[in-house]
C-alpha cells in the first residue's frame, strides 16, 4: 500500500497535475458560484477537455472542478440566498442572515475555512482508510435508509424559530407533498401530474430552492420598497473583514470537525449524497447547541453555516469511496466521473488501488493539494467578492433574477421550468407573508424522496411486513437516535425540573437540620 | 455481427437508392444535423447523440453538427416538439432508444415511433443478469428452479420502475424459463448504480441491468454474469452464456438510434441511413465507439421500423400479462 502512495504522491506533485488542481479549483469556484450551475455542469463541462489527458491528469482535474464547485457554491448561498448549487442550499439558511447584517466578509471566510476542514479531513480519512471504507458504502439496505430518513425529519424542528413549530410541521408535510409530484420511481405511476407532460418528471430540488429563497427574496424587496431606498453606504472594511475572534473559533471549531465525520459518513453512502449531508449536519448541530445559540438558528449563527458547509465538501469527499472501490456512482456528478473513468480504460473497483495505484492514490493525494488551494485561492478573494453586495439594488436585482432562472433552465433546458419557478415564487410569497418558513419544505422535498421510496423498497423485500424496524440492529440503532432526539426537549425539562425539585428539598432539609 | 448487418443493408439500400434517383434524383447530400436530445446532459441518449455528431464532423461526413437538449415528461417533450414543428425540422434528428417503445405502450407519451421518420437503431446494449461474487447461484439455472419452487425467494433489483425496461427483461426471462412472468419480487432503484449497491448490500438477490454496465463490474471481480440477453456470446465476456443457449428462448437488445421528424421525404431518409452507415467506418467512430464501451447493431429504416415492430410486440404481450396495460 505504502508504494501505491508514494507512486500516487509523485503522480500528484507532478507540475503539471498540480497545474490541473489549481485549473480545476479555479473553474469549479467559478462555475459554482453562478447562482445555479453547480458540479454536474462544471464537470459534464470538462469531460471534453480531459479526453486529451492522461487519466490520473483527467481525474484529477474533474476532482478539482466537483469539490471546487461545491466550495464556491457557498458564495452566491451567502451574498444573495441564491444557492450555488443543491449541496449549498443549508448553507443560505444562516449565511444570508450574516451577510446582511454586514459581516459578509466573515461569512465567506467561515464557509472557506470550514469547507477546508470539511474537504482535508474528508480527504486524510480516504487516503488512510479508503479500501476499508468499501465495507462501510454497502452496509446500509433500504430499511436503513428509511430509518436515516426519519432521524432527518427529526430535525425539522432545527428549522423552526420559536413558538412556530406548527408552522414548520406543516411546512415539512407541505414538502414531502411536493415530493410525491411524478412518477413514482418504485411504481412507475405518474402522480399528481393533472395529465401535464412536463411534471412526469417531478420537481428539481434546485428550481424549489431558488424559486423560494433567490426569487422569493427579490420579489420581496421590491414590493417592500427597497429597491428605491438609497442604500445607507456600507463599511467596505466591515463587509470584507474576516476576522474571527478567538472565542467565536473554539465555538466553532467542534461544530466543524463533527460535521466534517459525519458529512463524510453520509457522504460513504451511495443512496445519499452532499445536499442530504448538509441538512442532517445542521439539524444535528442545531439539537446539540446550548439553548442560547440554539434560537440564533436560522438569523445568522455561525454554528449554523460551519455545520453544512464542513459537511458537504466532506460529503463530496466521501462519495469517492464508492465511486473508486466500488465503481458505483453515489450522485450525478460521480455517476459522469466513472463514465469518464471507463472511457479512459480504468475500471473502478476494489482492484483500482492494485491496478492503478497512480490514478487511485494521486487523485487522493490532489484532493488534500486542492483544499489547500481552494483557501489560497479563495481568501484573498473575498474583500472583492463581499463588494457584490454594494452593487445598487437597481442593478443587483435584475442580475440575481437573471442569473437564477438561467441557472435552473440550464440544467433542464425545459422552459416550462421557468413557467413553474414563477408559480412557486407566488405561493412562497404568499407563504412567507403569512410568516411560514421555508427551509422545513427544502427539508422535506429533499428527505421525501428517499423516505418514501426506501420505505417501498424495504416493504417490497419484507413482504409487506414492518418487522424490518426491530429485526434489522442498523434500522433499529438509527430509529432508537430518532426517537432520543425527538424526546430529548421533553428529557431536558424533566431533568431540568427534577434538579429544581432537588434543590428545593435540600434547602428543607438544610433548613430542618439548621 | 456488424458485417451481417452491413452487408445486408448494402443491398437494400442499393436497390433504394436505384430506387429514389429514378423518381426524385440522387439523395442530397447533408451538411449538417441538428440533433435534439429529450434528456438533459451527461446522459446515455446526450452522450449517444454527441458521440455521433462527434464522429460524423471529424471524419469529415459532416460539416457541422448542432445539439439541443430538451428534457421534460420523461422525454415526451422532445417528441412532442419534433411532431408539432415538422414543417422546419427537416435537419434534425432525434435520440432514442427502447423505453419511447414502453412509454408509448403505457400512453405517458400519446404518440409512438409510428408519428415519426424512423432513421436507424445504431448501437445496443443486451440486459444481463448479474448476481455477487460470493452468492450461491452459479448458474441461471440454479436461479430458475428457486425462482420455480418460491417466487417470493428471488428478489430482483433493477434500474428502473416497476413496468420498466429492468423489470420486464426479467419478466421475460423467467417466463421464457417456465416460470409465471406475474410473480416477479421486483424490487427498483432510482438507478443502475444504486440497484447494484442494494444487491451487493445483500438486501436482493439477482442484478437485472445493461451488460456494458456488468461487465465493468465483473471484470473487477465484484459480480457474476449468470446470462445475457443477446442472440451470440458477447467477445466482451466469452465465458458468459445466453439466454438462449441455456434453453430459453427471450433475447432482448436496449437499442440506441435516431429519429427524423414526420413527413421526411424518402430520399431525405435515406440520405441520412447512409450518412450513418459510411460513419461505421471511420476511425473517428471507431475512437468514439470505444470509448464509450458501445455494441454496433446497424439497422436502418424499413429493417429498424420491423425490429421496432417486433419489440412493441413481445413488450406489449408482456405487459398485458403483467398487468401493466
Amino acid at each position: 500500500m505504502w508504494d501505491g502512495i508514494f507512486t500516487g504522491l509523485e503522480t500528484a506533485v507532478a507540475p503539471f497535475n498540480l497545474m490541473m488542481v489549481v485549473v480545476g479549483c479555479f473553474a469549479g469556484t467559478f462555475i459554482g458560484m453562478l447562482p445555479g450551475l453547480g458540479p454536474i455542469s462544471a464537470v459534464a463541462l470538462m469531460i471534453p477537455i480531459t479526453y486529451g489527458l492522461d487519466p490520473a491528469s483527467g481525474i484529477i482535474l474533474m476532482a478539482g472542478v466537483y469539490y471546487g464547485a461545491v466550495f464556491g457554491g457557498s458564495t452566491s448561498s451567502i451574498l444573495i440566498n441564491a444557492p450555488g448549487c443543491a449541496s449549498t442550499v443549508v448553507t443560505a439558511f444562516d449565511g444570508y442572515p450574516l451577510a446582511q447584517k454586514g459581516q459578509a466578509g466573515k461569512a465567506l471566510a467561515l464557509a472557506a475555512y470550514c469547507s477546508f476542514t470539511g474537504g482535508t479531513i474528508g480527504a486524510l480519512i480516504l487516503l488512510v482508510a479508503a479500501p476499508a471504507l468499501a465495507t462501510v458504502s454497502l452496509s446500509f439496505q433500504s430499511s436503513d435508509y428509511f430509518a436515516l430518513m426519519v432521524l432527518g425529519l427529526t430535525a425539522v424542528a432545527a428549522f423552526s424559530g420559536k413558538g412556530q413549530v406548527l408552522k414548520a410541521l406543516a411546512m415539512t408535510v407541505f414538502g414531502l407533498m411536493i415530493a410525491t409530484v411524478g412518477t413514482d420511481a418504485i411504481s412507475g405511476i405518474p402522480r399528481f401530474t393533472f395529465g401535464n407532460i412536463d411534471l412526469i418528471d417531478g420537481i428539481s430540488f434546485l428550481l424549489l430552492a431558488m424559486a423560494t429563497f433567490a426569487l422569493a427574496e427579490v420579489v420581496m424587496s421590491v414590493l417592500k420598497g427597497n429597491h428605491r431606498v438609497e442604500d445607507a453606504p456600507m463599511d467596505m472594511s466591515s463587509l470584507g473583514s474576516m476576522k474571527l475572534s478567538k472565542e467565536e473559533v473554539k465555538n466553532i471549531a467542534p461544530t466543524a470537525t463533527r460535521s466534517s465525520l459525519f458529512g463524510f459518513l453520509v457522504g460513504v453512502l451511495p443512496g445519499a449524497g452532499a445536499t442530504i449531508a448538509a441538512f442532517l449536519a445542521y439539524g444535528v448541530e442545531r439539537n446539540l447547541s446550548p439553548r442560547a445559540i440554539k434560537d440564533k438558528f436560522g438569523k445568522g449563527a455561525l454554528r449554523g453555516l460551519a455545520a453544512p458547509e464542513a459537511a458537504n465538501n466532506a460529503a463530496s469527499t466521501g462519495s469517492f469511496v464508492p465511486l473508486l472501490t466500488l465503481g458505483i456512482p453515489g450522485s450525478g456528478t460521480t455517476a459522469i466521473m466513472l463514465g469518464a473513468l471507463i472511457a479512459y480504460g480504468i475500471q473502478p473497483g476494489p482492484r483500482l488501488f492494485v491496478d492503478n495505484p497512480d490514478v487511485f492514490w494521486s487523485v487522493i493525494i490532489s484532493m488534500y493539494f486542492g483544499n489547500l488551494v481552494l483557501l489560497i485561492l479563495n481568501l484573498p478573494l473575498i474583500p472583492y467578492i463581499s463588494r457584490l453586495l454594494v452593487i445598487p439594488k437597481p442593478i443587483l436585482i435584475p442580475l440575481i433574477l437573471f442569473f437564477s432562472i438561467t441557472g435552473v433552465y440550464l440544467v433542464s433546458f425545459n422552459s416550462f421550468d421557468i413557467e413553474l419557478m414563477a408559480i412557486i415564487t407566488i405561493i412562497a410569497l404568499l407563504l412567507r407573508l403569512l410568516n411560514f418558513p421555508m427551509a422545513p419544505m427544502l427539508l422535506g422535498f429533499i428527505l421525501g424522496g428517499m423516505f418514501e421510496n426506501n420505505l417501498s423498497r424495504a416493504l417490497i423485500i419484507s413482504d409487506g411486513s414492518l418487522a424490518f424496524i426491530w429485526q434489522r440492529p442498523l434500522t433499529l440503532l438509527i430509529m432508537c437516535l430518532a426517537v432520543v432526539v425527538l424526546l430529548m426537549p421533553v428529557i431536558g425539562r424533566f431533568v431540568g425540573w427534577r434538579r429544581l425539585q432537588g434543590k428545593a428539598s435540600m434547602m428543607v432539609a438544610d433548613k430542618g437540620e439548621g | 455481427m456488424l458485417k451481417k448487418y452491413v452487408g445486408k443493408n448494402a443491398i437494400l439500400a442499393a436497390t433504394l437508392a436505384v430506387a429514389t434517383s429514378l423518381s426524385a434524383g440522387a439523395a442530397q447530400a447533408i451538411d449538417d444535423i441538428h440533433f435534439l436530445i429529450p434528456g438533459g446532459a451527461g446522459g446515455g441518449w446526450d452522450g449517444t447523440a454527441r458521440g455521433t455528431g462527434e464522429a460524423l464532423t471529424k471524419s469529415g461526413l459532416l460539416d457541422s453538427a448542432s445539439y439541443e437538449n430538451m428534457s421534460g415528461g420523461g422525454g415526451g417533450k422532445a417528441i412532442a416538439h419534433l411532431i408539432e414543428t415538422a414543417d422546419q425540422a427537416h435537419g434534425t434528428l432525434m435520440v432514442n432508444s427502447t423505453p419511447i417503445v414502453i412509454r408509448s405502450l403505457t400512453k405517458v407519451f400519446p404518440q409512438n415511433f409510428r408519428d415519426l421518420t424512423p432513421i436507424a437503431a445504431t448501437i445496443g446494449d443486451y440486459a444481463a443478469f448479474v448476481v455477487p461474487t460470493a452468492s450461491k447461484y452459479q448458474s441461471f439455472a440454479e436461479l430458475v428452479a428457486d425462482y420455480k419452487a418460491n417466487p417470493r425467494s428471488v428478489a430482483v433489483a433493477g434500474g428502473s420502475s416497476r413496468g420498466g425496461m429492468d423489470h420486464l427483461v426479467a419478466a421475460m426471462a423467467f417466463k421464457a424459463a417456465g416460470g409465471d412472468a406475474t410473480k416477479v419480487k421486483y424490487v427498483s432503484y432510482d438507478a443502475g448504480g444504486k440497484a447494484m449497491a442494494g444487491m451487493l448490500s445483500g438486501e436482493t438477490h439477482v442484478l437485472s441491468t445493461g451488460f456494458s454496465e456488468a461487465i465493468a463490474m465483473k471484470n473487477a471481480g465484484e459480480v457474476r454474469i449468470l446470462a445475457i440477453t443477446a442472440d451470440e456470446r458477447s467477445p466482451a465476456a466469452a465465458d458468459v452464456p445466453t439466454l438462449q443457449e441455456l434453453g430459453y428462448d427471450a433475447s432482448f437488445v436496449n437499442w440506441r438510434g435516431f429519429f427524423a421528424a414526420p413527413g421526411l421525404s424518402d430520399a431525405d431518409a435515406l440520405a441520412y441511413q447512409q450518412l450513418l452507415e459510411k460513419m461505421y467506418a471511420t476511425d473517428a467512430w471507431a475512437e468514439v465507439r470505444d470509448r464509450n464501451g458501445w455494441t454496433e447493431i446497424f439497422r436502418p429504416g424499413p429493417e429498424f421500423i420491423a425490429f421496432l415492430e417486433q419489440q412493441e410486440g413481445v413488450i406489449g404481450e408482456l405487459m398485458k400479462e403483467l398487468g401493466f396495460l
